[in-house]
């Protein structure tokens, strides 16, 4: 099991975590990972000009909306 | 720029403050008996009798600062010494008074308070009137008025009467700890219990502020704190959180998301409802109409359950609610809420709290505070709620038409109650604020007017987040 935790804090939400949750979920959803991968948010992760904020497992990434698809391909496919 | 709307409400701060700095230095237990002559300094009275008086009542408020009578369960307590037992109140024969035969107030008074003077008109002796208003009833001139003090007309569950001595009393079982009577106190002689100390022990010992704390701290703010602070920026007021060692600061509108579609998933499976955001209402509920308690909607309010999200997915977090509402602090204690919400600040408190640290908010860069819809950010004035709830119905292709009953004010709340006890609401949704104008009137506000909610409407629009399925998708 992976367990991905998208900041969903103000800075962060700014940065855009909304998006990066979708295409989170769209992926996981295209790539039948439902069972593998878990999904959830949490409040700031103190680390705000690095947004946005994600943690695989407890490992930090920095994360824009625009490289999402790169992201998951390299941290999570690449793991299951 | 004015920061309170009354001198009392100027008073209670500057005594919280007093106290919030001591508790910072450690120093309350060592120097608490020095604040009232640090507050009433010299020998000129200012606001009572003697400097003496003065100083035993702020005293009295110190204690209320520091958490007040562990023996009352009530947030709402009386100051007796500062209680001026209003004089003025109670029935008085007006000149409308035209000297009759009859004589009926004589008749009817049972205390044998009324006299006549040479011209047959009527006198009060104000020392044996139990104010009972026997006499003003039977006025065929209407000629007696009961002239309720300020305390009791605040009161619209008619929990405040007098006691022997003639200062207020405070029917606990009754109370729904709206803060009305805390607001409307000309003498500032009821006031709501403060946590500010408990709060300064939280924030103190947390990640921020101690090397090794165990926990980091939270602040749901209530969404009415967009017509608050109006002398500095709301990013500033994030950012003033964050300097007195808040790890986050986190919109309860987000919560009020998450409760508007359970809310509208609810209605529609019952079909008559009322709501549940507001305590002080429930509350109304549960001691004057227990038989409608099957209709109160099972949701907490948006500060518990976004409280209990925190806490379900942070370790080792405190969270710390900041809002305009007296009632929330009573909510917090409840057993159902107790594990999520650790206490309750008002934003007087909060102001104290921010000039026990000499923080000044105008000064600072500006954080962000963005987590939440419109929707839920309206969730602060009359209304906001329920149109929250029919966009929730929208949202989630709910078909139902809700037919909504906006309450404002216990008076209109209980219009709404009783005609729902009756059988004969026109409507199947109650959507009840105990405070005029909904939270942005409530008791802990610094500032109440007019302009309140146009700023509620203007945080609203700005909310990145236009629909309440964008705001919480993340939480999914």
């Amino acid at each position: 099991m992976i367990k991905i935790t998208v900041c969903i804090g103000s800075s962060c939400h700014i940065k855009g975590s909304r998006q990066v949750v979708e295409q989170l979920q769209h992926l996981i959803a295209a790539n039948g990972l439902g069972e593998k991968v878990e999904l959830g948010g949490t409040f700031c992760m103190g680390k705000c000009q690095l947004g946005v904020c994600v943690t695989v497992n407890d490992t930090f990434h920095s994360v824009t909306p625009d490289g999402v698809k790169e992201f998951f391909e390299n941290e999570i496919l690449s793991k299951v | 720029m004015r920061k309170f709307d009354t001198k009392v409400q100027h008073l209670k701060y500057k005594v919280l403050r007093e106290v919030a700095r001591l508790a910072w230095d450690d120093k309350l237990l060592e120097n608490i008996l020095d604040i009232p002559e640090i507050i009433v300094p010299g020998k000129e009275a200012t606001m009572r009798c003697c400097v003496y008086k003065e100083r035993a009542i702020i005293s009295e408020r110190v204690k209320v600062a520091i958490g007040g009578d562990k023996n009352n369960p009530n947030i709402i307590e009386v100051i007796e010494i500062a209680c001026d037992e209003c004089p003025v109140g109670g029935y008085e024969v007006t000149n409308a008074c035209r000297g009759c035969l009859a004589h009926r107030c004589e008749d009817v008074c049972k205390f044998g308070a009324i006299s006549f003077d040479r011209d047959h008109v009527a006198h009060i002796d104000k020392s044996k009137c139990k104010e009972c208003g026997a006499c003003a009833k039977v006025c065929p001139f209407s000629a007696i008025v009961g002239r309720k003090r300020p305390c009791q007309n605040a009161c619209k569950v008619k929990a405040i009467s007098m006691n022997e001595d003639k200062s207020a009393r405070i029917d606990n079982d009754k109370c729904i700890q709206c803060g009305a009577c805390v607001y409307q106190c000309p003498f500032g002689a009821i006031v709501d219990k403060s946590f500010i100390v408990n709060a300064i022990d939280i924030l103190k010992k947390s990640e921020r502020n101690t090397r090794g704390g165990s926990y980091k701290v939270y602040a749901i703010v209530a969404p009415s704190i967009s017509s608050q602070f109006s002398y500095a920026k709301l990013g500033q007021v994030v950012t003033g959180l964050k300097r007195l060692g808040f790890h986050d600061v986190i919109e309860a509108a987000l919560g009020a998301d998450m409760v508007a579609l359970e809310e509208a998933k609810e209605l529609s499976e019952k079909g008559l409802l009322t709501s549940s955001c507001c305590p002080a209402f429930v509350r109304y509920i549960k001691t004057a109409f227990p038989n409608l308690v099957e209709h109160i909607s099972h949701n907490m309010s948006p500060m518990a359950v976004l409280a209990k999200y925190i806490k379900d997915t942070t370790p080792n977090s405190k969270v710390i609610f900041i809002g305009p509402c007296t009632a929330k602090k009573a909510e917090a204690q409840l057993d159902e809420v107790k594990p999520y919400v650790d206490t309750v600040l008002t934003f007087e408190e909060l102001q104290a709290l921010f000039d026990s640290r000499d923080l000044d908010l105008s000064s600072l860069e500006e954080g962000v505070l963005d987590n939440a819809s419109y929707f839920g950010r309206i969730f602060a004035r009359s209304g906001g709620l329920t149109d929250a709830a029919a966009q929730a119905m929208k949202e989630q292709d709910i078909d139902f038409e809700i037919k909504p009953v906006v309450c404002d004010g216990i008076e209109a709340c209980r219009m709404a109650l009783l005609k729902l006890n009756k059988g004969v609401l026109d409507g199947n949704f109650i959507e009840g604020m105990a405070c005029i104008g909904g939270c942005i009137g409530g008791a802990g506000c610094l500032t109440h007017g007019e302009k309140n909610k146009s700023d509620v409407d203007k945080y609203g629009r700005e909310a990145l987040e236009k629909t309440i399925g964008d705001a919480v998708s993340l939480l999914k």
